[in-house]
């Protein structure tokens, strides 16, 4: 009992980021466009997030501070791709080059510092229950917003007007801006919202994950969230299952390694790629799955004619 | 420059007098000798690289209209009243100060050819686009549009030609989308049912867009329209997607909506229909209104000279039903599943392609015109070799580079992004389809572009292509001048076997002429030609014998002479299995 | 507020096509200055340490050299992928297996010492680079798995299969426990061009020659028409009757061989064994090499140059201003930002307007009819 909870609760530890990134790329590729920057939006949260919660010593401050940073990368993504129409693809692969350029910079001064942890929530009398009290009502700020960020999603997308404008605008800009449809400025809210998203994956790496800073700490987590929500087929539950899932091989591989299995520890520590892999070529091949569920304008480049 | 204009009022009294109401041009061309600013605007007007009489006619008339214009104001009795309409994209000038106006209730055709300048006015009005300059009355009040949502509040709607729906979303999707953010989603899907049924346009509510047809799709869009409760509709060339007895329904409910109140503006570029259907029409060619006219006086032919502005080049053509010889090209009961979820399957199509012979196959598009082009080119291959045979060969797993290689010419729907690269200059524009067939254009692996170049120049004066520069990206070209280098590519080296899919879609009238005159040709010197379209004018003026495709059926060919629109519309909306085509 | 608009342009403009690096590598070198000066240095000195001191000294010249040749290499396989529209960003992991594949005869076969062995070596690189980016291209063709994840998850791989090796079987008996391998016997070495100046080797001339042959390929033969309609409209592409499997295939195995092949050359010349980190993110470095070459390998030749300086500044500006090496990275990232910006100018004309916002930026025309997809758009 022991052991499951401290091994579930792992998971969910190492599931909260990919939950987070994964679910702002999924309103930003709702939306129509691609952003291969995750990765480098998340870095730079995480380098924020730990340097201002390290200097001012309120993580919460390091959590706001994380938002902005990734918000304000997914800004110049914004300004290159949807102003510029540059090619998105490559616009995403600068944005993360840059934001892993930049976060090294920013954070060389704080590599080895301790890092300063929010603290988990605590409710008497709730918290208290065995298994379930510390699973689900003992956590960190951050796990409460993954789970309310995909609720959120799921009610906005499908539920609101704006949501089904967006998923219009996803589906095909031409249309949407004929009827008059502001798609350049949806498409700048929703990846400003990816932004804020990745900025709080990195700000849970650094300061919840692993509190401290250390160079490349997100390791491809960014990826893998974009394959997330390739798994997911674009909808915010499966992204939920998909990135527990994912938290899973993750721990499963860490809690091998501990245990001494007789596999080289790099074999292990490569499962969460591989598996990534195996699992994108599984998704791939349901090809009506993919083609009925992909945002139809995901990746193009919408220039009004004027 | 007075003897300019003089000259200009006798063209226009000589080509269109019975276009004009005569004492409202006769007050006009007085109107014009008093302030010389005018004349001055008229110089402006007049584009310097077009200096052939006809229009300096054109710059005359718009300047008529603008010193109308500074002494009325807009009528009160008019739905909407425009006024020197203008919009220039970079020195193109798409609009240049046209003037309409709309009464209530009234059905007003808007008639100009591919290229004329109706949908940059129509984007204008429905607050699309911005006009440069000029002035739009919406019941006697001056307005400006600044975006689409504005002109729904005014109440003006409109059916777009290329639908502006969503495929992944379901039909009351697709209409909460385009309404104002307050209608409840459950009222609007009953209402967007009952409104549909009302008006004989039945749709459900729950529908994806990609499962539907493209009738279906026009529904939605018209109902959309409708659920917005507009005063004036603007339609945007609604026919070309259906059939005649589709058409004839559409018709029927457009007449309705006018007997309510509603007015309509009816853009299309098919004069039988706007003959038929329409009070006034107003006609635009070069982005001027050249005329305006009841078209049910006037004939076919003399609205068509208005439009197109001169007399269009009558194609020379006998129909021949008679086979001789052997086919060229044999399709046999060839099926094929769906490429994808938004394909269509193709049902045991059987055809044969005689020398000398132009065979057309009518149908909507999305019937699988474009699956059935695919399997004969070779860019997809039949389940088995004898499935397609050219010249005796079977080559149904060849591909498209051998089928060419063989004999056969192919001539693609798409003419940027299929049969040419958008961004390549024409002459590389050659190698695309030509590569494996000419041996000139290669030395070994090596490209030789002197050959291409020369080839290009021959295209360019075989078929009277106008381009801008020597050598300009494909997308420099206007569509006719862009359908006239792809025809002329594929036909220089006299094929035998020539497959065309929309030979003139979206092709102003003199290429289109030119075109469909050199195909006729082509099968007059033995060739063996299959015209795939959706334009069914267009099949009766070159086809020697006809057929039409229905969701992937393919009916039996027929003498031209023994057939006409209402048969094949009929077989167009899948009514021929009682033939016996299909065993 | 003021608004940019972008007009497209008929034709693509050729002097813009020129002009777009340097006006992009003029930006960023500006926004270095920047940077410069905001961490409290002379930006004049730092950008003169930077770029000009590293060419003022033949061994530094040499260093220069050693660090392009994988640039370009790369840089100019990368281009054939992206001007097909096959995004390859695992070209890292290709370069470390290349490296891996051609060091199996001085690593396993230390008495096999002959003039054959570099070849070999060579042969194996390539062969190891290609059969890696093999991976990516067949999922592509044949499950239409997205190339960009699959090539990148599988650098994570290959470089824990390096740290595996050099760690364990493949590490020096003799080496005091140091995760790495033995020294390569001179046999498998890339010799060096003028011993008596520098280190730089053969591997510049290599990587000089593959990018010339690239280059001839895309402009003057079939192929590389292939190459640029695939990428520029693959429905054209299927029209000409070209396999746009194929494609993939080809211009994965052309850029996973010309990674390989650098991988070798940076191994068996500079470093002379392997270590768990033989390459300092040349394999991204080489993505903006490519772009800022506009794709063309012989514009690869003269980028891959600049940033092997960016490399070699960094590592001085560290020295004599210490000034992160960090910041090089963030000019490299900044670099590839302002050259993708620039390359909008090409195909667009920017158009600033002082509208009233309230009119909405992108109320304009529905342009389906005679907008070309958006693949059509070079990149």
């Amino acid at each position: 009992m022991e052991l499951t909870l401290a091994i579930l609760l792992t998971i969910i530890t190492a599931a909260t980021p990919l939950l987070l990134a994964a679910t702002g790329e999924l309103v930003v590729e709702r939306s129509g466009v691609l952003n291969l920057g995750v990765e480098g939006m998340m870095i730079m949260g995480a380098v924020g997030g730990f340097v201002m919660a390290y200097l001012t010593g309120n993580p919460l401050l390091g959590i706001a501070f994380a938002v902005l940073l990734g918000m304000a990368m997914a800004l110049l993504f914004g300004f290159l791709v949807l102003t510029f129409a540059t090619n998105q693809y490559a616009t995403g692969l600068a944005l993360t080059i840059l934001g892993l350029g930049l976060a090294a910079l920013i954070g060389e001064g704080f590599v080895g510092r301790a890092g300063i942890r929010p603290p988990n929530l605590y409710i008497p009398g709730i918290s208290d229950i065995p298994f379930i009290g510390p699973l689900l009502f003992g956590r960190d700020v951050l796990f409460y917003i993954s789970i309310t960020l995909v609720a959120g999603v799921m009610w906005f997308l499908f539920r609101t007007r704006q949501g089904l404008t967006l998923r219009a605008i996803g589906d095909n800009h031409h249309s949407a801006h004929a009827l008059g449809i502001k798609v350049i400025r949806y498409r700048y809210l929703a990846v400003l919202f990816g932004g804020a998203c990745a900025g709080l994956a990195g700000a849970h790496l650094s300061l919840v994950y692993t509190p401290q800073w250390s160079e490349n700490m997100t390791a491809g987590r960014g990826w893998i969230a974009l394959a997330l929500v390739v798994f997911a087929s674009w909808r915010p539950l499966r992204v939920l299952a998909g990135a527990y899932l994912f938290g899973a091989v993750s721990i499963g591989q860490l809690h091998a390694q501990a245990i001494g299995i007789a596999i080289p520890s790099q074999a292990l520590s490569a499962l969460p790629y591989v598996a990534t892999i195996i699992v994108l070529v599984i998704i791939s091949q349901n090809r009506r799955l993919t083609m009925i569920n992909t945002p139809a304008s995901l990746g193009k480049s919408f220039v009004p004619d004027r | 420059m007075k003897r300019r204009h003089i000259s200009a009022i006798v063209r226009l009294t000589h080509n269109n007098a019975e276009m004009f109401q005569i004492p409202e041009r006769a007050s006009s061309c007085l109107d014009i000798r008093q302030p010389e600013k005018s004349f001055k605007k008229t110089s402006e007007l007049a584009n310097p690289a077009c200096t052939a009489d006809g229009e300096t006619t054109y710059s005359f008339l718009s300047n008529w209209s603008k010193n109308r214009r500074t002494m009325q104001t807009a009528n009160p009795d008019d739905l909407l009243t425009l006024r020197g309409l203008t919009k220039s994209f970079g020195s193109f000038k798409a609009n240049d100060g046209v003037d309409l106006s709309i009464r209530p209730g009234e059905i007003h055709a808007l008639l100009g050819e591919n290229g004329a300048g109706k949908s940059t006015f129509v984007k204008m009005l429905y607050g699309a686009l911005q006009p440069d300059a000029g002035e739009i009355f919406w019941r006697g009040k001056k307005v400006e549009i600044p975006n689409p949502a504005y002109a729904r509040e005014l109440g003006i709607g409109m059916v777009f030609q290329h639908f502006s729906l969503f495929e992944a979303l379901t039909v009351a999707e697709n209409i909460a989308v385009a309404l104002p953010p307050k209608t409840s989603f459950k009222k609007l899907s009953t209402d967007l049912e009952t409104v549909s049924r009302e008006y004989g346009l039945p749709l459900k509510a729950g529908s994806h867009v990609y499962d539907l047809s493209v009738g279906q799709r026009q529904r939605i869009e018209i109902v959309r329209c409708l659920l917005q409760q507009p005063d004036l509709i603007i339609m945007d060339e609604p026919t070309s997607v259906l059939t005649p007895q589709e058409v004839e329904e559409l018709f029927a409910v457009l007449r309705k909506l006018s007997s309510e109140g509603k007015a309509i503006l009816y853009i299309s570029h098919k004069l039988e229909e706007v003959r038929v259907l329409c009070e006034r029409a107003t006609i635009l060619r070069h982005g001027k209104v050249v005329g305006a006219c009841i078209p049910k006086d006037e004939t076919a032919s003399s609205i068509a000279r208005m439009m197109v502005g001169s007399d269009i080049h009558q194609i020379r053509h006998e129909p021949n039903a008679a086979h001789h010889g052997e086919p060229l090209l044999s399709v046999r009961n060839l099926s094929l599943p769906a490429r994808d979820t938004f394909g269509t399957p193709l049902r045991e199509v059987s055809l044969d392609l005689y020398p000398g012979q132009i065979a057309g196959i009518a149908g909507i598009a999305g019937n699988g015109q474009t699956e059935l082009f695919d399997v004969i080119s070779g860019e997809t291959l039949a389940p088995s070799a004898e499935d397609v045979m050219l010249f005796g060969q079977p080559v149904g797993k060849l591909g498209i580079s051998k089928r060419r290689a063989i004999g056969a010419v192919f001539i693609s729907e798409e003419r940027l992004g299929q049969a040419t690269v958008a961004t390549m200059p024409l002459s590389e524009n050659v190698f695309l389809t030509r590569h494996s067939v000419n041996p000139d254009l290669k030395a070994g692996p090596l490209l030789r572009r002197g050959t291409a170049k020369a080839l290009l120049d021959k295209i360019t004066t075989e078929l009277d292509v106008r381009k801008s520069a020597a050598d300009p990206a494909a997308q420099a070209l206007s569509g006719g001048n862009l359908q006239k280098f792809i025809v002329g590519r594929e036909v220089l080296e006299d094929p035998k076997v020539i497959i065309v899919n929309q030979p003139t879609w979206g092709v102003d009238a003199g290429s289109a002429a030119r075109i469909r005159q050199t195909l006729i040709d082509l099968a007059a010197n033995g060739a063996a030609i299959l015209v795939i379209s959706q334009d069914l004018d267009e099949l009766f003026e070159i086809a020697d014998t006809m057929a039409a495709i229905a969701e992937g059926n393919l009916s039996k060919f027929e003498s031209v002479a023994k057939t006409n629109r209402n048969a094949i519309g009929l077989k167009m909306s899948g009514i021929f299995a009682a033939e016996g085509t299909h065993p | 507020m003021i608004r940019v608009e972008l007009l497209r342009r008929d034709n693509p403009s050729r002097a813009l096509r020129l002009l777009s690096p340097l006006i992009g590598l003029s930006l960023a070198l500006i926004t270095g200055a920047i940077m410069f000066s905001l961490m409290g240095k002379n930006p004049a000195a730092a950008l003169y340490v930077y770029f000009i001191e590293p060419l003022t000294e033949a061994w530094s010249v040499h260093e220069l050299l050693i660090k392009a040749a994988p640039l370009i290499l790369m840089g100019a396989g990368l281009s054939i992928c992206y001007l097909s529209n096959n995004w390859n960003i695992g070209a890292e992991g290709q370069f470390i297996m290349g490296a891996l594949a051609g060091s199996i005869f001085p690593v396993l076969f230390t008495d096999f010492q002959n003039p054959m062995v570099l070849p070999l070596m060579f042969i194996f690189a390539v062969a190891g680079g290609a059969l890696w980016a093999g991976i990516p291209a067949l999922l592509k063709a044949r499950f239409n798995t997205n190339e960009i994840l699959v090539s990148l998850m599988l650098v994570y791989v290959a470089e824990r299969i390096l740290d595996y090796l050099v760690r364990g079987p493949w590490r020096n008996p003799g080496g005091m426990n140091f995760p790495e391998s033995v020294r390569f016997h001179s046999y498998a070495r890339v010799p060096e061009i003028m011993p008596w100046d520098g280190r730089a080797n053969l591997g510049i001339v290599i990587a000089i020659l593959v990018a010339i042959a690239l280059w001839f390929m895309l402009s003057r033969t079939l192929k590389g028409f292939e190459v640029k309609v695939i990428g520029a409209s693959p429905r054209a592409g299927r029209f000409a009757g070209f396999s746009s499997k194929g494609m993939i295939f080809f211009s994965f195995l052309v850029a996973g061989g010309c990674a390989g092949l650098a991988g070798i050359i940076e191994v068996a010349g500079a470093s002379a064994q392997l270590r768990p980190i033989i390459s300092p993110g040349y394999g991204f470095t080489a993505i903006i090499v490519a772009f800022l070459g506009r794709l063309n390998p012989l514009g690869a030749i003269a980028a891959g140059l600049i940033l092997a300086l960016t490399y070699l500044g960094g590592e001085a500006a560290q020295i004599s201003l210490q000034i992160s090496d960090k910041a090089s990275r963030v000019f490299q990232g900044t670099l590839l930002l302002y050259i993708l910006a620039c390359d909008t100018l090409i195909h667009y004309r920017i158009r600033f307007s002082r509208k009233p916002a309230a009119k909405g930026i992108e109320q304009a025309a529905a342009s389906s009819e005679q907008q070309p997809p958006a693949a059509e758009r070079a990149v």
